[in-house]
């Protein structure tokens, strides 16, 4: 039975991966989710009737009669946990992804710390008889536990600023680096007294002490990120939930975990570097940073931007578009609060009928997730072939007749490559403003997220369109008909 | 309250084929709730019959005169003038430098009035503005007469029978009729050079692929409104010296100097004209006004010496159905103004105050100056080759030092575990670096627009702790169970959860709609 299991495991982490691999393209991204579902069901079989052979054998008088329970709690777990993430799955909006998403976190962040003292307390498979085995499981369920409860109190905490629970500014505490130190020493310094102690019932003192150290320090960490850096928070913590899982598989010597918990790391760990890359902020100054708050601007204030802004009128605008050969759409988040996509489909399906080419510009920073302005899109019913990302799109603006600048701001900020004082300087962004004529939808003059005022809107060929994204855009639907 | 009532009188003036009103723009006023009433023949001339108008809405009388609202595109006559309403409101060209007398007549009748060519020259009442629309046809009008006059072709020709050089074109002010005229040779195939003594106009002019023709003498001719001013005498005698020159070379001059309220400047005077080739062709746009041309008389071709002066002051007539329908549209557009029933005179708004010149039977003193308002510096994109400052990852020293400390604490830890971690512990750590490295190929590879899904379906796949949870299940009720029991349970939300949601947003993800990419034909 052992060596079915291991090929029924090695067989799961092969589905794993090629469900990612999968993902790399359109056509073949169904196909990948479908290897998930069966690497999952095959692991789970295979997971149960090891659990199954393993507790059948030791049947006797007491157990025998308790083994129905267990056997049913464990089915009836798995019944009510998959009744509840199936209903969230039906139920969430697509512009509720990012806190679907944050709250999973947590969970795969609790179960790790659930597991992790299950395992202290009853450590199957473990030779306790060999110290070091033992002292090297001990270290392995400490990390384990506390990368889990990290991870759980962090991705509530980023699931809450998500959902507008608490307030998208960084709660930054004096001396909170030194905190943040102190809580690590004591992470660390706990271990010890844990490995020495022999009794189960003291260690376990320890180690839930060390929990809730390690939650206060989860909630620390994200508390002190402001909104706009909550893509990089999310995959930072994806990551964080594989690490969990690759933890819980070293403690419980199992192949499968870790090997699924490394994809999940790793795959975490790649999107926040893009996210970084993106907004050329280094993954530490996004962690222990406190973005946009005074302390990581540069010396001397940026220069008031003074100038004048040129209005446009939706009619003119409209014949504008209808004249246009090229147009390119940049949706923000502002799109998504302000539940325009449906409109802008329309718009685009009208241009389009007219023979006018409209393409969609991402930037890699749109929205509160990565990739998360792709899905809003595709859920209006956006084709996904002429939604751009930045590097493809960036070269063509210069031949494009209006570009449409939907309730987005820093990622079309043309300060953050001219303008050294400005905290964005350096973020790659697109080049809207070599467009013939660059739109800027917008409910009055306010700066974006990050605080920083934009040129954009005071350049020569641009023109703001004043007022709410989506009747703005519906106006524009019925102009451009008309 | 229902709103105005207004009237659109035939024009009377010689020569003048235009009307203020169009079906197009009655059809406008009428979706306003305005009512308007058009002089029968009133469009006649510009080719609008009657039907079309009562087709938009309008009603056809013969009196429009009686109506509160009369909107007009020359002057009124005097005679016209006494049968206005009192208390009534005309919106017209009104010239008055040109129609002494006028402004008065209209006060003593208790008019108000409103003079299209004071619609002032501001971002905002672009759309208002006669003056630039009608100096728009003009100038093209302008080309066209020229080329009409002129003996030879605009562009370059090459034929069996011989060659010609293209026309050699001077354009002498580069404002709204002359960017016009300038647009309009070019389009023809000519050489255009084009003189101003604004610096402004040099983009313009370039823009339109004509050549900036400069005077040596520097001084700026930059008025206010868009308009030149007069120029100092040395200025001016440098600016001859140069007409001179181009008198010998240039085919067709066209002229379109004009100062507000004043006579258009004398700028080519008999000794410059004479200096032309017989055969060439003057066009003097400011004809009406005096003329920049000394021999030009106004509605007249001169001929003098072979040279063909044109003065026609109906160029934009000469056009009467495009005309029409743009000065329509800019009444339209000023009637914006006059708020929802096109009634209300307000004093504070900044287009119609200036060009209100009579209200309440008394003569408007124009508006005092405004302050001038600081011009706003302006705001200048980053250069077209700015590249993003990245954070300077790649500097050869950082990389050094990351390569040498980081290679240093990889042996260390390898050591570390080679000497002293247990054979089982080192086997799992050969799996999760493997891992690792098979995670970080395969997610490289993954779309961007694919990372949400990615995203969801990390979150299903890390719920594998399932296998963690479900294998502490132990045979007793004890906390350990317990635990295990519950760890289950989230990781089971994770599954089910993350696995649907990629599902569902993967749905979601479509090509073009299959009916249009058939249209497409070959495309795949």
């Amino acid at each position: 039975m052992n060596g079915l299991m291991i090929v029924a495991y090695l067989a799961a982490g092969v589905l794993f991966i090629r469900s990612l691999g999968g993902l790399s393209k359109q056509e073949t991204a169904q196909q990948g989710n479908t290897y998930g579902v069966a690497g999952m069901t095959i692991a789970i079989l295979v997971a149960a009737a090891v659990w199954f052979l393993r507790e059948t054998n030791f049947l006797t008088g007491d157990t025998a009669l308790k083994f129905p329970i267990t056997l049913g709690l464990l089915i009836g777990a798995m019944a009510v946990g998959g009744l509840i993430g199936g209903t969230l799955a039906r139920r969430v909006e697509m512009t509720g992804m990012p806190e679907l998403v944050a709250i999973l976190h947590s969970f795969v962040g609790l179960a790790a710390v659930l597991v992790g003292v299950s395992s202290y307390l009853q450590p199957f498979g473990v030779k306790q008889t060999v110290p070091l085995e033992h002292t090297v499981h001990l270290i392995e369920v400490w990390v384990g536990v506390a990368v889990g409860a990290i991870t759980f109190t962090g991705s509530i905490v980023a699931w809450a600023k998500l959902k507008g629970t608490i307030g998208g500014k960084p709660l930054l505490l004096p001396g909170r680096h030194l905190f943040n130190l102190m809580i690590a020493l004591a992470i660390v310094g706990l271990a010890v007294p844990f490995i020495q102690v022999s009794e189960s019932a003291e260690g376990l003192v320890y180690l839930l002490a060390m929990t809730a150290v390690a939650c206060v320090l989860g909630v620390h960490l994200v508390m002190a990120i402001g909104g706009a850096d909550m893509p990089v928070v999310v995959s930072l913590l994806n990551s964080y939930s594989g690490w969990a899982a690759a933890a819980a598989g070293f403690m419980l010597a199992n192949d499968l975990l870790i090997v699924t918990g490394a994809l999940v790391g790793a795959s975490g760990t790649i999107l926040s570097i893009i996210m970084c890359r993106a907004m050329n902020r280094s993954i530490l100054n996004v962690v222990f940073g406190g973005f946009g708050t005074g302390d990581s601007k540069p010396s001397g204030a940026a220069p008031q931007i003074v100038g004048e802004v040129r209005e446009i009128k939706t009619d003119e605008l409209a014949t504008r578009l209808r004249e246009a050969k090229n147009v390119v759409i940049v949706p923000g988040y502002g799109m998504a609060v302000s539940r325009a996509q449906g409109a802008v489909k329309e718009l685009t399906t009208t241009l389009r009928e007219r023979g006018v080419t409209v393409r969609f510009a991402i930037h890699p920073v749109a929205g509160r997730l990565p990739g998360h302005m792709n899905v809003l899109l595709a859920e209006s019913g956006v084709p996904y072939d002429i939604v751009m990302e930045m590097e493809h799109i960036n070269p063509d603006f210069p031949s494009t007749d209006v570009v449409l600048v939907i309730g987005a701001n820093d990622i079309v900020n043309p300060g953050a490559l001219n303008d050294p004082t400005s905290s964005i300087y350096g973020m790659p962004v697109l080049e809207v403003w070599k467009s013939k004529m660059p739109v800027v939808l917008k409910r009055g003059m306010a700066a974006g997220y990050a605080g920083v005022e934009n040129p954009l809107f005071y350049i020569d060929n641009t023109r703001m369109l004043f007022g709410d994204a989506r009747k703005s855009i519906e106006a524009l639907v019925t102009a451009v008909r008309s | 309250m229902p709103g105005a009532i207004i009237g659109v009188p035939k024009e009377t003036a010689a020569a003048e084929r235009r009307v203020a009103a169009t079906p197009e723009s009655v059809k406008k006023l009428k979706d306003r709730g305005l009512t308007i009433r058009v002089e029968r023949g009133a469009g006649v001339a510009s080719g609008i019959s009657d039907e079309a108008f009562a087709a938009a809405g309008a009603e056809l009388v013969d009196d429009v005169w009686s109506s509160p609202l009369v909107i007009k595109v020359r002057p009124p006559s005097l005679a016209e003038v006494a049968k206005l309403q009192p208390r009534s409101l005309l919106v017209s060209m009104l010239q008055p430098e040109r129609h002494p007398g006028l402004l008065e007549a209209i006060a003593e009748r208790q008019v108000d009035a409103i003079a299209l060519e004071r619609v002032p020259r501001i971002t905002r009442a672009q759309k208002m503005d006669v003056l630039s629309s009608m100096a728009n046809l003009a100038g093209y009008r302008a080309v066209v007469e020229a080329s009409n006059a002129y003996q030879g072709f605009f562009g370059p020709q090459v034929t069996a029978a011989g060659s010609t050089p293209p026309a050699k074109v001077l354009v002498i002010g580069a404002g709204v009729a002359g960017l016009a005229a300038i647009g309009a040779a070019r389009a023809l195939g000519a050489q255009v050079r084009a003189f101003d003594t604004r610096a402004a106009a040099r983009e313009q002019v370039e823009s339109l692929g004509a050549s900036f023709l400069e005077v040596t003498l520097k001084e700026s001719g930059e008025g206010t409104g868009g308009y030149a001013k007069l120029m100092s005498p040395e200025f001016i005698a440098a600016e001859m010296a140069l007409f001179r020159a181009q008198a010998k070379e240039v085919d067709v001059i066209i002229t379109t100097a004009l100062v507000p309220g004043a006579k258009a400047p004398t700028l080519l005077p008999r000794d410059v004209i004479e200096h032309l080739k017989p055969g060439s062709v003057i066009v003097d746009m400011a004809a009406e006004q005096g003329g920049n041309c000394e021999l030009c008389v106004p509605d007249q071709v001169v001929d003098f010496q072979g040279v063909k002066i044109i003065g026609y002051t109906d160029l934009t007539s000469r056009m009467a159905s495009t005309a029409s329908r743009f000065f329509a549209m800019n009444v339209f557009h000023l009637l914006g103004e006059l708020g929802p029933e096109a009634t209300t005179l307000n004093l504070e708004n900044d287009v119609i105050r200036p060009s209100l010149l009579v209200h309440q039977g008394q003569k408007l003193p124009p508006p005092p100056p405004k302050e001038p308002t600081p011009q706003a510096p302006k705001v200048l994109p980053p250069p077209a080759d700015a590249k993003p400052q990245q954070r300077d990852l790649r500097s050869p020293t950082r990389r050094a030092w990351g390569t040498t400390i980081g290679s240093f604490a990889v042996m260390a830890i390898l050591f570390v575990l080679g000497r002293f971690a247990p054979r089982e512990f080192l086997q799992h750590s050969t799996v999760f670096v493997l891992a690792c490295f098979v995670g970080w190929q395969v997610v490289w590879s993954v779309t961007p627009s694919l990372h949400t899904p990615l995203m969801a379906v990390t979150n299903a796949i890390s719920g594998i702790i399932i296998v963690g949870g479900l294998l502490q299940i132990g045979a007793s009720m004890n906390l350990g169970t317990i635990l295990g029991v519950t760890a289950v349970l989230f990781a089971s939300i994770n599954i089910a959860g993350g696995f649907l949601v990629t599902h569902r947003m993967l749905k979601m993800f479509r090509r073009e709609e299959p009916s249009k990419s058939s249209s497409h034909g070959g495309h795949r």
